[in-house]
């Protein structure tokens, strides 16, 4: 599996670390919800098909990926910088909200 | 119906094999069941088995989208063990190792259980430390397991490299004497076979396409064969669990399927007769009966449902074979493959009733579902037919993680591709 970086080109997957689930959101560090924290912390979006993930080019520029990539077929979609407006906000808080 | 004996066999050799039976029916679906399993592997049709058995439930249907054995019950590396830390898993898995030991009598099926041992290696002073930990553990709970020293471990498998010099020499190792491995496709045509004769429908080639609801009720299931009604709807569709959740409304689940790859070389005349696993990695190996080496590694590491990994990892599990048994470089690779693993947020399965009422779950056994496969439909029967769970599957619920009581053997933290 090729992992186009954006940054670095493509590259082979084993230079890539998986950090799962692009969906989830983390809950405002002050949050008290003890559900939403078990749901950030233990429920997954598992579809078979199109999927929205995180990557890190660990062994490359470290930047973290936000991969749209197909769990049927290994195809890789899209790849862009996390950070990047509109990825999915996985561990970060979104724009504007209060820390 | 399918006998096995020597007065069979030699018959059937005379009458040029023309004459066999196929060991199970293939019926058409009733319109409805008192209870139906969706999964027609080692778990489903071990379920089903218990069901007629211990709780006198026969009007029962097992529903496999393909044909038996096609899933992960014929894609394992077949061991069997019981060497857990915690104690929820210990019990488990040593009440499926005590089944393990009468399975074959008791399915009346040669199941080729062969109690050959598996030995952990471990590479540090600090590794075996652990492993002796873990081996008091399961003696308090009254399984097997012996320390063993590097000379006793290089008299029992020659051909490791015991040298000092060996990039990660051997300190020592955990053996658990009773494990060992078994004929896993056996197993599914085994258990296949008892169900059938107990007046279970095993139905081939029949896909679920969704749930039949009453409110939030689950009352049946449709599928590429018609509608089936059923009172209980069994789930034990391990590998498949994030596809058929989603058929009940339900795309969050406290697992993520990933893809693990084995592999078998060519014959080799006998050397390795226990399972051996390596320490400072991922790497697992036993001898089949017909010589090949049956070995695998780690996950992928990333979510896939497609039956298939890639080669970075094929490398990886040469590597650390080789790191072993440096003389088995010549040796070819005759095929591989991958299955998908329901990989758990805290490693342990998930055996429950619910999520939702009338659905029954089985699922999430990261990659040690072969060997629980006895105790996984036991239990999974007992809690259909009870509506509660056995003593055994009690800590194995759903809502563990949110309440807190995780079984994390391995102390990894609920990233699903490290356990």
């Amino acid at each position: 599996m090729l992992i186009t970086c954006p940054y670095c080109g493509p590259r082979d997957v084993s230079e890539f670390a998986y950090q799962g689930d692009g969906n989830r959101t983390r809950p405002d560090p002050a949050s008290t919800d003890a559900e939403a924290w078990s749901a950030y912390v233990y429920d997954r979006l598992n579809p078979a098909g199109i999927h929205n993930e995180i990557w890190q080019h660990a062994g490359g520029c470290r930047a973290h990926l936000a991969v749209v990539r197909d769990t049927l077929t290994h195809e890789i979609k899209s790849v862009r910088f996390a950070r990047e407006h509109g990825a999915p906000p996985h561990g970060r808080r979104t724009s504007g909200a209060k820390a | 119906m399918a006998e096995y004996s020597a007065f069979s066999l030699l018959k059937n050799a005379l009458s040029g094999n023309r004459d066999w039976k196929p060991a199970w029916r293939k019926p058409s679906p009733k319109a409805s069941y008192d209870v139906i399993v969706i999964g027609g592997g080692g778990h489903g049709l071990s379920t089903a088995y218990y069901l007629a058995k211990e709780f006198g439930i026969t009007n029962v249907a097992v529903l496999e989208k393909g044909y038996l054995g096609s899933g992960n019950v014929g894609r394992n590396t077949t061991a069997v063990r019981s060497n857990y830390l915690l104690p929820q898993n210990t019990r488990f898995y040593e009440h499926s190792m005590k089944m393990w030991e009468n399975l074959s009598h008791d399915l009346n099926y040669n199941v080729m259980f062969s109690q050959r041992g598996v030995l952990n290696l471990a590479h540090t002073p600090g590794q075996l430390d652990d492993l002796a930990r873990k081996g008091n553990a399961m003696r308090h709970l009254g399984v097997d397991a012996e320390l063993m020293t590097p000379a006793e471990i290089g008299c029992r498998v020659p051909g490791l490299d015991m040298s000092q010099r060996a990039r990660f020499p051997i300190f020592g190792g955990l053996m658990q004497e009773r494990a060992g491995t078994a004929r896993h496709d056996a197993v599914a045509w085994g258990y296949a076979r008892g169900a059938d004769r107990r007046g279970v429908d095993i139905i081939e080639n029949c896909e679920v396409t969704g749930f039949l609801r009453d409110g939030d009720r689950v009352i049946g299931v449709s599928t590429s064969r018609g509608e089936i009604r059923a009172k209980k709807v069994a789930v034990a569709v391990a590998g498949s669990t994030g596809r058929v959740m989603q058929l009940a409304g339900i795309d969050r689940m406290p697992i993520e399927s990933h893809v693990l790859q084995a592999f078998v070389s060519e014959s080799l005349k006998p050397f390795l007769d226990t399972v051996l696993t390596f320490g400072m990695g991922h790497f697992y190996v036993g001898q089949s009966d017909k010589g090949g080496l049956v070995y695998g590694g780690d996950l992928d590491g990333y979510n896939s449902y497609a039956q298939r990994g890639s080669l970075p990892i094929v490398e990886e599990v040469m590597s650390e074979m080789l790191a072993l048994f440096p003389s088995l470089a010549p040796v070819r690779v005759l095929r591989s493959w991958g299955g998908v693993c329901d990989m758990s947020m805290d490693g342990s399965p998930i055996i429950t009733t619910g999520p939702l009422p009338g659905m029954y779950l089985n699922c999430g056994w990261c990659y040690g579902g072969f060997k629980a496969t006895p105790a996984s439909g036991f239990c999974f029967a007992h809690t259909i037919a009870k509506d509660a769970p056995h003593e055994f599957n009690a800590p194995f619920t759903l809502d563990r993680f949110s309440r807190g009581t995780v079984i994390d053997d391995k102390g990894q933290g609920p990233t699903p591709r490290m356990h």
